[in-house]
Parts: structure tokens; sequence; C-alpha cells
């Protein structure tokens, strides 16, 4: 259980915004589990039957909690329209000498050292850049690049199509990155 | 129609990278993507960075769980234990 509970956690936090709800959560969880155990039939894996439960009932409290914008709602919201992946100020206008190519482009940073990428500091901007995602695209950078999951269990999980994956992790990434890139370039 | 040799913009670019990661562009346009690497320095940083920012926030998984998180699940554990069994 203890090498769930991070994921868990994260997992959690996708429906309901606060640590503690998310925990509570997950201990009612790991009871329905333990109850619910002679009765799991093994027709999925234990990991994947563990999560339905842990989303269902985070899912239920967030409803409690006045969140009760359905999560497919979400997901529509978050995926449509026009979200461009870097500032448009960064191209050249479209009337320039190679137009919409790069005005100011990203830098390597093959150059930097690797305890500055490992460094607490950066971990944290990372965390709070997918934080500050809203939800549809931060559950699924969660599942994706943080859980190490593969596209067709998340969308097994969440019950998003394959466009509407590509099209929120895209976003999500898009973002990550931008932050990261800010933050690299400070000092 | 397109062909490879048509050129891609980086602003294009960019918003066909998670496709391209995903191997889920057309074979021409996966050539054009690469056509245009081949040849972008800001482009080729560009694609470097995602990859980067994907393995570093794979990283996270390894965070450590906060200690009162742990106790709050252990004491549920046994509570629930002991209402069950009667330890
Ligand atoms: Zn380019």
């Amino acid at each position: 259980m203890n090498a769930h509970y991070p994921a868990m956690l994260r997992v959690a936090l996708m429906y309901v915004r606060n640590r503690s709800v998310a925990e509570e959560v997950i201990q009612e969880t790991w009871l329905a589990v333990l109850q619910g155990l002679a009765r799991f039939e093994g027709r999925s894996s234990l990991k994947t039957w563990i999560f339905r439960i842990l989303a269902n009932r985070a899912r239920t409290r967030a409803v409690h909690e006045g969140r009760s914008v359905p999560f497919s709602a979400l997901i529509s919201q978050e995926a449509e329209g026009d979200e461009p992946a870097v500032e448009p100020e960064r191209f050249r206008p479209a009337d320039a000498q190679w137009p919409r190519h790069w005005a100011s482009a990203p830098q390597s940073w093959g150059e930097l050292p690797e305890e500055r990428m490992l460094a607490l500091e950066t971990r944290e901007r990372i965390r709070l850049a997918i934080e500050a995602l809203p939800p549809a695209q931060r559950a699924v950078i969660t599942l994706r690049d943080i859980e190490g999951w593969d596209a067709g269990e998340v969308s097994g999980h969440l019950g998003v199509t394959d466009g509407n994956q590509r099209v929120l992790l895209h976003r999500a990434r898009s973002k990550v990155r931008a932050a990261l890139e800010r933050y690299l370039a400070e000092v | 129609m397109a062909t490879v040799e048509e050129d891609l913009s980086c602003q294009e670019l960019v918003e066909l990278v998670t496709a391209y990661l995903e191997m889920t562009l057309p074979p021409l346009e996966q050539a054009r993507f690469e056509a245009h690497l081949a040849i972008c320095p800001g482009c080729t940083n560009y694609l470097a960075q995602m990859r980067e920012t994907i393995r570093l926030a794979g990283m996270l998984s390894e965070e450590t769980i906060p200690d009162d998180g742990k106790a709050k699940l252990l004491d549920a554990f046994r509570t629930w234990k002991h209402q069950h069994t009667g330890e």
C-alpha cells in the first residue's frame, strides 16, 4: 500500500483540491479495497481496480464539495478552442522574412548541470506548474508523465478519446515546459 | 498536395511536438517535421526541452510520502483491523 500512496494522492488531488480531503478519500478507498478483496474477480488488474474505486470515491467527494462539473465536461472544455503552445510574440510576424520562425529561439539546456535540473527548487517549479493546470489537463499529465501510464490506460481511466487526450497532454506539457524555461532562464 | 519540401514554420512545428512524440503523425507530416528539425537549431532545442520536461516530470513520482499521511493511513488500518478481527 505504501508503494501506491503517492500515486493515489496525486490521482485523488485531480478531483478534490484539498489535501486532507484527498487523504480521507484514500483511506476510504483502502477500506473499500480490503472489504471488497474477496469479491475482486481478477478481471482487471488489482491496480486498475484500486484506482477505479479511488476515482469513484474522489468524484463523489468532489460533488459534495460543490465541484460538480462532470469530468467529461471539463475534458471537452479544456480541449476546445485555440491555445498556442508558445506565445505568438516569440515568432517573427507573418509578413517578415522567415515568417513564423523563431524571433526569440529556445536555448539549449544541454550546458546546464544535472544538479540544477534535479535540484529541489526545479522539481518544485515543475510541481507548481502542474498544480496550476486546469483539472483535465492536470489529470492527463499526472497519469502520463508522472505516473508513467500509457495512453490506453489513461483513456480507460478518464474516459477520454485519443484525440482529446493528445490535445490535453499537449497543452499541459507546453505550459510546464514554458514554466521551466522561464525558471531556468532566471539566474 | 503538401510535399516534404514545403516549409513548415517553427510556429507550426511546436504544435506538432506532442503528436510527434506520441508517434501519431502521418508519414508525410513526420518527414516534414524531421526535415525542419534538421535545419533549425531553435526547434531542435525546443524538442529537447520538451523531452527534458517529460523526464523531470517522471521523477516527481519518486517523491517521498509525507510522514503524517502515512501515519493517518496506518491508523485507519489499525482501526479497521480492530473492528473486523477484534485484535
Ligand atoms: Zn524551427
